[in-house]
């Protein structure tokens, strides 16, 4: 197999702290990530991996520290700015529309790419209807991809919970993310979900060069798919590096064994 | 005894007096717009006509002999029913190749052994996982050149030389073709009707799987003979869905494809089969018996849940048909005026809209093989007046030996034999056959050969039966299975596990008793089917293990084990097999453990080796015997399962006893 081509820095967290009142969430954290890889967070509860995520999103604002998104400068980042700059993300308690079809559910996903008015895609005039069949072609696709042809039509409430993953990726992949946060992909899955999961993963990112940045509980995962790992204990970096430098960091060791005093 | 079907057999020699890519020309000629194939992608169903299709294959054709592909070469096509597996079958057919199509389930190990059989240098496949077991089997056999892929999905990162996309074939083949326009026509030419078209493992019941050659006389014949018994035409809809590696599959959506010129179509994923089936509306339908169970399954799983109206609806019409049903698919005249406006209401409100969920509205000609079905199934279908008829046939006699004609179809036979076919039963009990559509040979094997073709060119099946006075076929059992029970009296296996495989609650059975005073059983649980039947009882399991364990679903299987033997000892010839203790197996005999052949059949040799120890606890009288055994996951890595099993007593009946109630 060739090697793949990690290419230069596209992210770069810079100093990061955020507190909610006196709770401190995430204190000096600072890392990058670069083009092409898949780059994971992990940590035990509580640690701040999901507040991590929330801030390259924009969802919380940070007290302090800088991001820097493919050259841009940001204190924080606007959430609807974002996904315009092509970040994708999936949810850890996934944000479904239960009552939808799979299919309209991943559709939604190409919302920030329709051009046409809402009169015009109601009467499915000219260049909407148009519109909307590249739409639903790159959605077909998506379905193809993930292997979820047999559910297009089954509302996505009715479904078990690792399928329901996988139309989440599906959504977040609608809007062609040039990165994609993964908020806990694997979470609740057994092992033959994760399996799959995984290898969807690597997929999307050998497919289509998407650059992920993913949050895991699953160590045995990580260090399986990962290209760098950082981790999070208490809203502090211990440890960044290769799965095998993590690995045997004692730091990391410590926070995830517990260390006898 | 001999019983031959109608025509001569010169006339039926002659139908087959082409070759498949000629068949091919004739249709890109005559209905040059017409869908030949169609297959579902994203989410749209797309049609290839004859002429694109015509196009497609001179391509691969001129690619592959641009890829040094020579002819009487075999090239090997693993993966689903894809159009494009098609027309590289075709293609290298045109070639003067010969396809070997192979069970895309099939671990590389498994494979190795036809690559090395049949010196086959190149592979066209279907994606990534397919490529992967390529990769393995190059390592053993290195002699393998070229591993063509449809799906490029996941290989990008692969580099080893003898990979190539389809697509590049394609091209070279367009390269070739511009310079040398009538290249594959002269090679289409030059075949031969006698020419080997194809060739298909056995599944190899025992020992090594042999590669049974077929001519393309040998198949189109046989293929054109039973599209005319039941008058198919080109505005056929046939759903392509089981393996290609297996004959059945391959006569009915290849050979009979190219013989009527109708459209073939190919589903989406395995997944999707039931919904796409609903949407194409297949009007000349195949399926071995246990995908009918399964969707007679669903439907009874359905009714079960559904407002007690529909259930009691479901149950009254349900009654009348399995009373008029198949009398009036039959053109039973005695059928009277009131019986006959209740089915027609029944038709509206219950046959219609199910046989619209099962996608069976259009058909007009189903066929069942395989084995044996239950009378049961069988009814229900033809019931609902869907057209179901069993055929017998192998993959050595290229599939159509009997079929059952309109309006003469019963349970528990499989009908006379076709034009053109002879049948005739040996001294013990064995079929003979002989017809234009037997193997010309076991590829290397001029021994197995020998073995099964007589001098005068009489096949032996191997299976043992007999003509009734209509000259119908009934099947007992494989002859080599039936034994002798310590008394003397007739023992045959099959037929006794096939009674009870009739029970939805038990999916697999293994009968013993040859040499034996008694016969005794193996039993493996339907999951679907009893965990159902538990949860509607409130009983609580763990899993499979656990639910095969529960004295409730052992009391219940001790239920369908004494109907068996009350029905055994009804018939003098086999009152002597009642099964008199069972055991139910705490793991699913699987063909990734070598218990079952990969067309799901019992492998009882095996078995008996594998499960000593069970079978000499049934013997000896124990009531409960201790067993760990070896699985083999889907992913190929092995672990253990153990558990104590139970051992159970059966009621038997004397036979006396049982004719009087049967009086």
């Amino acid at each position: 197999m060739s090697e793949k081509k990690i290419g230069d820095v596209i992210l770069d967290l810079k100093g990061i702290s955020l507190s909610f009142g006196g709770v401190k969430a995430l204190t000096d954290i600072s890392f990058d990530v670069r083009e092409h890889e898949i780059r994971a967070i992990i940590g035990p509860n509580g640690a701040g991996k999901s507040s991590m995520l929330n801030v390259i999103n924009g969802v919380y604002t940070p007290q302090h520290g800088e991001i820097v998104f493919r050259g841009q400068h940001f204190h924080k980042m606007n959430p609807r700015k974002v996904a315009e700059m092509g970040v994708g993300r999936t949810f850890q308690n996934l944000a479904l529309f239960k009552g939808m079809s799979v299919l309209d559910n991943i559709m939604t996903g190409r919302s920030l790419r329709m051009h046409s008015g809402v009169f015009a895609q109601m009467i499915r005039f000219g260049p909407a209807e148009r519109e909307e069949i590249a739409h639903r072609e790159r959605v077909e696709k998506i379905i193809d991809f993930l292997e979820i042809q047999s559910y297009r039509k089954t509302p996505v409430g009715m479904l078990p919970y690792g399928l329901q993953k996988r139309v989440d990726l599906g959504r977040a992949l609608a809007m062609e993310p040039s990165l994609l946060l993964l908020d806990e992909p694997m979470a609740g899955m057994n092992v033959e979900e994760k399996q799959d999961m995984s290898r969807f993963v690597l997929d999307v990112n050998d497919e289509f060069g998407t650059t992920i940045v993913l949050i895991e509980h699953d160590m045995g995962v990580v260090m399986d798919i990962s290209d760098r790992v950082v981790v999070l204990d208490y809203g502090k970096k211990i440890g960044d590096g290769s799965p095998d430098e993590v690995r045997n960091n004692e730091d990391v060791i410590a926070a995830y064994l517990g260390v006898a005093h | 005894m001999a019983q031959s079907g109608a025509g001569l057999d010169a006339d039926v020699r002659e139908l087959g007096n082409t070759t498949f890519p000629r068949l091919l020309l004739k249709h890109a000629a005559e209905r040059s717009q017409a869908p030949a194939l169609r297959e579902k992608d994203l989410g749209i169903w797309q049609s290839i006509s004859w002429q694109e299709l015509h196009v497609e294959v001179e391509q691969i054709a001129a690619g592959l002999a641009g890829q040094g592909f020579k002819r009487g070469q075999h090239v090997a096509l693993v993966g689903e029913n894809r159009p494009r597996l098609y027309a590289a079958m075709i293609a290298a057919q045109a070639l003067g190749g010969i396809p070997v199509p192979m069970y895309q389930d099939a671990v590389a190990q498994e494979m190795v052994y036809v690559f090395e059989n049949a010196e086959i240098a190149y592979a066209i496949v279907e994606d990534q996982e397919q490529v992967d077991k390529m990769l393995e089997i190059r390592e053993k056999y290195p002699a393998l050149l070229r591993i063509v892929y449809d799906d490029p999905r996941g290989l990008r990162s692969y580099s080893q030389p003898e990979l190539m996309s389809y697509e590049e074939l394609l091209k070279e083949g367009r390269g070739l073709l511009d310079s040398h326009p009538g290249f594959v026509k002269a090679e289409i030419d030059q075949g031969s009707p006698d020419d080997p078209a194809a060739m298909f493992y056995t599944s190899g019941t025992t020992g090594r799987p042999k590669g049974v050659v077929h001519t393309h006389r040998n198949l189109i014949s046989m293929s054109a003979v039973a599209s005319r018994m039941e008058g198919l035409t080109p505005s056929e809809e046939v759903l392509a869905y089981l393996p290609m590696a297996w004959i059945g599959q391959n006569i009915f959506s290849y050979a009979q494809w190219l013989v009527t010129g109708f459209t073939v179509n190919c589903p989406e994923s395995q997944a999707t089969v039931a919904a796409d089936m609903r949407e194409i509306g297949p009007t000349y339908y195949f399926a071995p018996p246990r995908v009918l169970e399964a969707l007679l399954t669903q439907v009874t799983i359905r009714m079960e849940d559904a407002a007690a109206i529909k259930r009691r609806m479901y149950a009254y019409f349900m009654d009348v048909a399995r009373h008029v049903g198949g009398r009036i698919l039959d053109g039973d005249a005695s059928v009277g005026l009131s019986d006959r406006i209740k089915y027609a209401v029944g038709k509206i409100l219950v046959y219609g809209p199910l046989r619209n969920v099962l996608g069976m509205n259009k058909v007009h000609v189903a066929y069942t093989a395989g084995e044996a079905i239950g009378p049961d199934l069988f009814v229900f279908y033809r019931s609902l007046g869907i057209n179901l008829k069993q055929l017998y046939g192998s993959t050595e006699t290229a599939v159509f030996v009997c079929v059952q004609p309109n309006g003469q179809v019963r349970a528990d036979t499989v009908g006379p034999p076709v034009d053109g076919v002879e049948v005739k039963v040996a001294d013990n009990g064995e079929l003979l056959i002989r017809s234009p559509g037997l193997l010309r040979e076991y590829y290397k094997n001029p021994e197995a050969t020998a073995e099964v073709k007589d001098a005068d060119g009489w096949y032996h099946t191997g299976d043992a039966g007999y003509l009734d006075q209509n000259g119908h076929l009934k099947i007992i059992d494989r002859a080599k299975d039936v034994g002798k029970l310590a008394g003397g009296q007739l023992f045959a296996p099959k037929y006794i596990e096939n009674k009870l495989k009739f029970f939805p609650f038990i999916k697999e059975a293994v009968a013993f008793g040859d040499g034996r005073e008694q016969v005794m059983a193996f039993v493996n649980i339907d999951l679907e089917a009893c965990g159902n039947w538990a949860e509607r009882r409130n009983i609580a399991y763990a899993g499979y293990v656990d639910l095969a364990s529960r004295a409730e679903i052992c009391d219940l299987i001790r239920e369908c084990v004494e109907k068996v033997n009350a029905d055994l000892a009804a018939d003098p010839m086999m009152s002597a097999s009642q099964i008199h203790r069972f055991l139910v197996l705490h793991k699913e005999l699987d063909a990734d453990d070598e218990e079952l052949t990969r067309t799901r059949k019992v492998r009882r040799g095996f078995i008996a080796t594998r499960y000593m120890s069970l079978i000499e606890a049934l013997y000896s009288g124990r009531t409960e015997q201790f067993i760990e055994t070896q699985m083999r996951f889907e992913d190929g890595r092995t672990g253990t399962v153990s558990a104590t099993i139970r051992i159970h007593d059966a009621k038997t009946f004397s036979p006396a006893a049982a004719q009087k109630t049967a009086a």
